[in-house]
């Protein structure tokens, strides 16, 4: 028997090297199912199937020269990759994965699948999100570049303008399930209706499902919404001037962020770790079905879509997913005081 | 206690450097520092709730937007004050004086709060600090309680907005 401390340090470091590959997995997919979408080949030489193609990419990167404009701002230049970075690691600490277990009996008391157990979680992911802007602006600014400050200005008018229907979608979920806290939240959603539906949010907040999704991909400045980065117009917006494991911490905290958002919305709204078939402590298995479902669909609105104007982008966030979004708070609370919970 | 203490010098020390250092934009950045350090100190006082606004309205969301004037106005160093402004003899009279007045005010108010600090903190009793009660026992005294407080600071912003929007756009 392993004491649960023991337990606990193991489940972070886990964490961590889960991202990690989550990360790679998600580069890798990138572009497997572009390539696809587009009729080409994609990532082949590398490893079977190309498999290994984001370690190449990371040894690669590695190895480049780490090149500094002139007139940049020397400590926060490289302070802003280190932000984007922590940010989207520290996020992902309050997320829980899957039910309590005891580890296949290793445990005496049986532990949750969640580095931390925060009775606010979220809104702890809520305040990791709307710092994790500094790295951008921070990123943009110091290079004294104008496409970076370009870049950043409009990836922060963005996130800014997303972040309000993004937390009225929360607020919403919050309502119905009366609690702050992730564990309650994908607990309130176990067991069915009528012996078939699954209790998951989704059916009872339709509406604020489809206000995240949209949210999130706005936060996570994915396409149609990748105007930070809209290479057309501003070579690479925020991070045109960094090079090898800066610019890896700015990629790499991308992914992560999606993988965040994914792991984020399967839990608010998609059950968590609960489904049918399997026992609880199993229940990771379905987590990870749901977030490979939701980053895939991700990744197929990146391939699929084309980039919005940057005027229509802040009219729909402004005058439609806003007002949308409150309005469909207020019907929720008038709804749970009308039924009860 | 060691958090504390971690948590008050860090609040300390990066507001200090807000004023002293020249950089507007590190000013900025240390302001942002000391908003952290001041949400350790409310999970320290078990409010994770309070901690957690702190960092979303103030370090999230109202520090993005002063990054975005001092960004915007490009105010790469601050230029050596002109002679005869703030540090002028007059304006450094009135300010030492209110500086004076207002460390005399803290004085007073910790030395009257000494007897009453353990009424204080039972005040919020009713609810177990740090679960949804507090959360839900905030919301229904906000609304309750301390309902005219808050509508007047809600139209209090509202004119505030609507200002802005008149003073940044002259003709609708």
């Amino acid at each position: 028997m392993i004491p649960v401390y023991f337990a606990q340090v193991g489940i972070i470091f886990a964490t961590f090297g889960l991202l990690l590959l989550a990360a790679a997995i998600m580069v890798y997919s990138e572009r497997k199912v572009a390539a696809i979408i587009q009729q080409r080949y994609g990532p082949y030489l590398v490893g079977p199937k190309g498999m290994l193609q984001p370690i190449a990419d990371v040894v690669k990167l590695i190895f480049k020269e780490t090149l500094r404009p002139l007139g940049a701002d020397r400590l926060l230049f490289m302070l802003a990759p280190l932000i984007s970075a922590t940010a989207a690691f520290a996020a992902f600490a309050v997320v829980p994965f899957g039910a309590k277990t005891t580890l296949f009996g290793l445990l005496d008391t049986p532990m949750s699948l969640q580095i931390a157990d925060v009775n606010v979680a979220v809104l702890v992911i809520f305040a990791i999100t709307s710092v994790s802007l500094y790295g951008i602006v921070l990123a943009g600014w110091s290079s004294n570049s104008k496409y970076s400050l370009l870049g950043a200005l409009r990836s922060v008018s963005q996130m800014i303008s997303y972040e309000l229907s993004y937390g009225l979608s929360l607020a919403s979920v919050i309502v119905v399930a009366g609690s702050l806290s992730l564990t309650d939240i994908v607990n309130a959603q176990a067991g069915t209706w009528l012996g078939f539906i699954p209790r998951w949010f989704v059916f009872l907040q339709p509406v604020g499902f489809v206000i995240f999704m949209i949210a999130g991909i706005a936060e996570t400045n994915r396409a149609p919404f990748d105007f930070p980065e809209a290479e057309q117009e501003l070579v690479a917006g925020y991070h045109t001037e960094y090079s090898s494991t800066p610019f890896m911490m700015f990629f790499l905290a991308e992914y992560i962020n999606m993988v965040t958002a994914a792991a984020v919305a399967t839990d608010l709204f998609l059950g968590g770790w609960h489904g049918p078939w399997l026992p609880d402590y199993l229940g990771w298995i379905w987590f990870l079905i749901k977030i490979g479902a939701i980053l895939f669909f991700y990744i197929w609105m990146r391939w699929t879509l084309p980039r919005l104007r940057y005027d229509q982008l802040m009219t729909f966030g402004w005058k439609v997913l806003l007002p949308l979004a409150a309005v469909n708070l207020i019907v929720t609370a008038a709804g749970v005081i009308y039924f009860g919970y | 206690m060691v958090l504390f203490y971690l948590f008050g010098t860090v609040a300390v020390v990066a507001s200090l450097l807000v004023v002293l250092q020249r950089n507007p934009m590190h000013s900025v950045l240390l302001l942002i520092v000391s908003f952290v350090a001041l949400a350790g100190l409310y999970i320290l006082l078990d409010s994770p709730f309070a901690a957690v606004i702190q960092i979303i309205i103030y370090a999230g969301a109202i520090m993005v937007l002063f990054l975005f004037v001092v960004m915007l106005l490009n105010a790469h160093k601050e230029d050596d004050p002109p002679a005869g402004s703030l540090t002028a003899g007059g304006p450094l009279r009135i300010g030492a004086v209110l500086a004076v007045v207002l460390t005399a005010e803290l004085i007073w108010a910790l030395v009257r709060a000494e007897g009453t600090r353990d009424g204080l903190l039972a005040g919020g009793a009713g609810a177990d600090p740090g679960t949804l009660g507090s959360v839900r026992e905030l919301g229904r005294v906000l609304f309750t309680d301390y309902a005219f407080a808050f509508e007047v600071t809600s139209i209090l912003i509202i004119v505030a907005m609507v200002g802005a929007v008149v003073l940044a756009k002259r003709e609708l």
